[in-house]
């Protein structure tokens, strides 16, 4: 770059295009100003407006009345919602500790089959994206009724006497939520995996680790960036989630996201939903800090 | 069997599928003996087997015919945690989840070493590569030239009978390769043990080793010492791979003990040469000329005897000189199209031009009949 003329820097009148053209720092604003709008249009705005709405008060016909209020908060301080709230957190951990379990050893296997088997496993993974998410779970509710194809296969092979009567119960919940949330973990879990050299494994046999042992020393410590980018992904919409325990888990089982999504749409409530929100985030944001943190590798994650 | 022996390949054959469903023949009947405390390197271009056999050494391969054997014992499916060898590799394989110290205390943590052993150790391994105070780092923190360190003091560490090294100086410029390969020389004399090394750098191959194994598509061509290997090449590979030579083609008109007569078709000349191994009358041969060996005069100066007994004289004109300084380099045609290098040393100082050859004058080459080698075509 080329330094301008002294003449030309000190014009009267401000510029747009002389300032980008000399001013480093106009320029770097320039440039970054695309990024930054759609944050602050797609998650700062949201974000105080939930938490502006979260201090007003309701109005008799569920409008909002612009009046300070702290009382949202002080409903949520009740033992309902302290179970719902500690109901989710325990469907949340679940759900993310299940895929973990099952995902690691399909990302494992990903990672080391041939790669024709692994284009099509991966194709696989991602092909129930084809449909929509509310088709899927009521795929669902028809394996999992009673009398339904889950059932039915059992019966059929002998393996129970009656129906297991799954639908409708929190277990038909944690199906839904695993089922759903797998290849978020799956496919992190697949990228760390893959990216291990070989010739690590190798050096870890060579200096007398036989392919346990390896396996506990070498291949686990580097995925867990995967691990943890995979929990964060499952974790967290997991501990909103809402469809799936409307379908699955009937009146029985409900997470805090459908008390939100309640008093949202039907209670027409929305400072008192908002403040569910604001509770639900501020709870998630300290699980997962506190998870990241403990792991040892919140400074990668956090760049 | 041999109790010196370290490492005893037995007709080893190593094939491999293609992804087209083919296969490929990486390794071709070998067979070599590697004496305890000896450098062995096996030097050939890529894809002629070398790492392969490295490999099945350390057991990341198992060969499809034949026998490792190590230390007298038959390796058959032996596991690589199993086996008293260790392995420096290319690419270092660093741990990078853990400290340079916890790097090489790996293999003695695997062996179940005492705690207060396995520091003593790692920090006598770490001061023998001069990394000491460096143990609390991670790998990534250190240069190439410091992670290669890393990478020998983590094998020698586990006091291998055996140390097989996969080109750990690839990745090295070149003055760091140099000083490194007089420091893996002097590593070796050291501890002595037996170092099996893999390059494709002939240099590196000669300037360490005790013998070296030229390997070329599969097949060991030679084994021997590197003044063998340079000025008694036993086939055409190994005389292109190894230093510079020029190569003449021809047929043999005559053939005694140790002297072979051979017609050089192109130039309708005869030149007699040393051989050794399977010749026969008629066949055709190659003619192999190291570049240093030929003596050139100038055509119009008088010499004394027109041909000495014990040299072969060609003519040629000078067609391009390079001056390198420790030697001129030159090109001179010998007629029929054929080129010859021939390189003088430029063993007296001057400044005056005329004392160097330049193009298009007339020269005659002597060549030593004991450095005019005759080989066989290699089959292809």
């Amino acid at each position: 770059m080329t330094n301008a003329p002294a003449h030309t820097s000190k014009g009267k009148k401000f510029s747009l295009v002389r300032a980008l053209r000399e001013n480093r720092v106009a320029q770097g604003l320039f440039l970054i100003f695309p990024a930054n709008f759609y944050l602050f249009l797609l998650i700062v705005l949201p974000l105080l407006l939930v938490t502006g709405l979260s201090f007003l008060s309701r109005g008799e016909y569920g409008q909002i009345l612009f009046k300070f209020n702290l009382a949202n908060y002080a409903r949520l301080f009740n033992a309902l919602y302290g179970k719902i709230m500690l109901f989710s957190l325990a469907v949340g951990i679940g759900t993310t500790v299940l895929c973990l379990l099952i995902g690691y050893p399909m990302a494992y296997y990903l990672a080391h089959a041939s790669e024709r088997t692994r284009s099509l496993l991966l194709f696989l993974i991602l092909l129930p994206f084809w449909t929509n998410f509310i088709i899927r779970i009521y795929a669902w509710m028809m394996i999992l009724r009673s009398g339904g194809f889950l059932d039915s296969i059992l019966l059929w092979a002998h393996l129970t006497k009656a129906s297991l009567n799954l639908l409708y119960s929190s277990t038909a919940v944690m199906i839904g939520m695993v089922y759903e949330f797998l290849p978020f973990t799956v496919l992190p879990l697949y990228t760390s995996l893959e990216k291990i050299d070989n010739s690590l494994l190798e050096a870890a046999a060579d200096l007398g680790a036989p392919p346990w042992k390896a396996f506990l020393r070498i291949t686990l410590p580097l995925s867990f960036p995967g691990m943890i980018a995979g929990t964060i992904l499952t974790f967290i919409p997991a501990m909103g989630m809402f469809v799936v325990s409307d379908l699955l888990g009937g009146a029985k089982t409900i997470l805090i996201g459908n008390v939100i999504r309640n008093q949202f749409l039907t209670a027409r409530d929305w400072p008192f939903g908002a403040a569910a929100s604001m509770i639900l985030m501020l709870l998630t944001m300290i699980f997962t800090l506190y998870y990241t943190r403990k792991a040892g590798f919140g400074e990668e994650l956090l760049v | 069997m041999n109790s010196d022996i370290a490492v005893e390949f037995h007709d080893i054959v190593k094939i491999f599928p293609t992804p087209e469903g083919g296969t490929v023949t990486a390794v071709d009947h070998v067979s070599l003996e590697i004496k305890h405390g000896e450098f062995f390197s096996f030097l050939g271009p890529s894809g002629c087997g070398k790492t392969t056999s490295l490999r099945m050494m350390a057991g990341f391969e198992w060969p499809t015919y034949g026998e490792v054997i190590i230390n007298g014992r038959s390796m058959g499916h032996t596991p690589p945690y199993m086996r008293p060898v260790n392995t420096v590799f290319q690419n270092y394989a660093l741990f990078q989840h853990m400290t340079v110290s916890q790097n090489v205390a790996f293999g003695l943590e695997m062996e179940k070493v005492p705690r207060t052993e396995i520091d003593q150790r790692v920090g006598e391994a770490l001061e023998m590569v001069k990394l000491g105070g460096m143990g609390r780092r991670k790998p990534k923190q250190l240069s190439g030239g410091q992670q290669q360190r890393v990478a020998l003091a983590r094998a020698l560490v586990k006091r291998p009978e055996v140390l097989l090294l996969d080109e750990p100086l690839g990745a090295l410029d070149l003055k760091l390769r140099k000083e490194m390969q007089l420091e893996l020389k002097a590593l070796q004399e050291h501890v002595g043990i037996t170092f099996i090394y893999v390059t494709h750098d002939q240099e590196e191959a000669l300037t360490m080793s005790n013998r070296i194994a030229v390997m070329n598509k599969g097949k060991a061509l030679q084994i021997g010492g590197a003044v063998e290997i340079y000025e008694r090449p036993n086939c055409r590979f190994v005389a292109d791979f190894i230093g510079e030579t020029n190569f003449l083609t021809g047929t043999i008109k005559t053939l005694t003990n140790d002297r072979v007569i051979v017609l050089l078709n192109s130039l309708n000349q005869e030149i007699t040469g040393i051989w050794q191994g399977d010749l026969s009358l008629r066949q055709a041969v190659v003619v192999s000329i190291r570049p240093e060996k030929v003596r050139l005069v100038d055509d119009d100066k008088k010499e004394i005897r027109d041909l000495p007994r014990n040299e072969n004289l060609l003519r040629g004109k000078v067609v391009t000189t390079a001056y390198i300084g420790s030697d001129t380099r030159v090109v001179l045609d010998i007629g029929a199209g054929l080129r010859m290098r021939a390189w003088e040393q430029n063993a007296i100082s001057t400044l005056d031009p005329d004392a160097y050859y330049s193009s298009g004058d007339a020269v005659r080459m002597y060549i030593p009949i004991e450095n005019t080698l005759v080989l066989p075509e290699d089959a292809s």
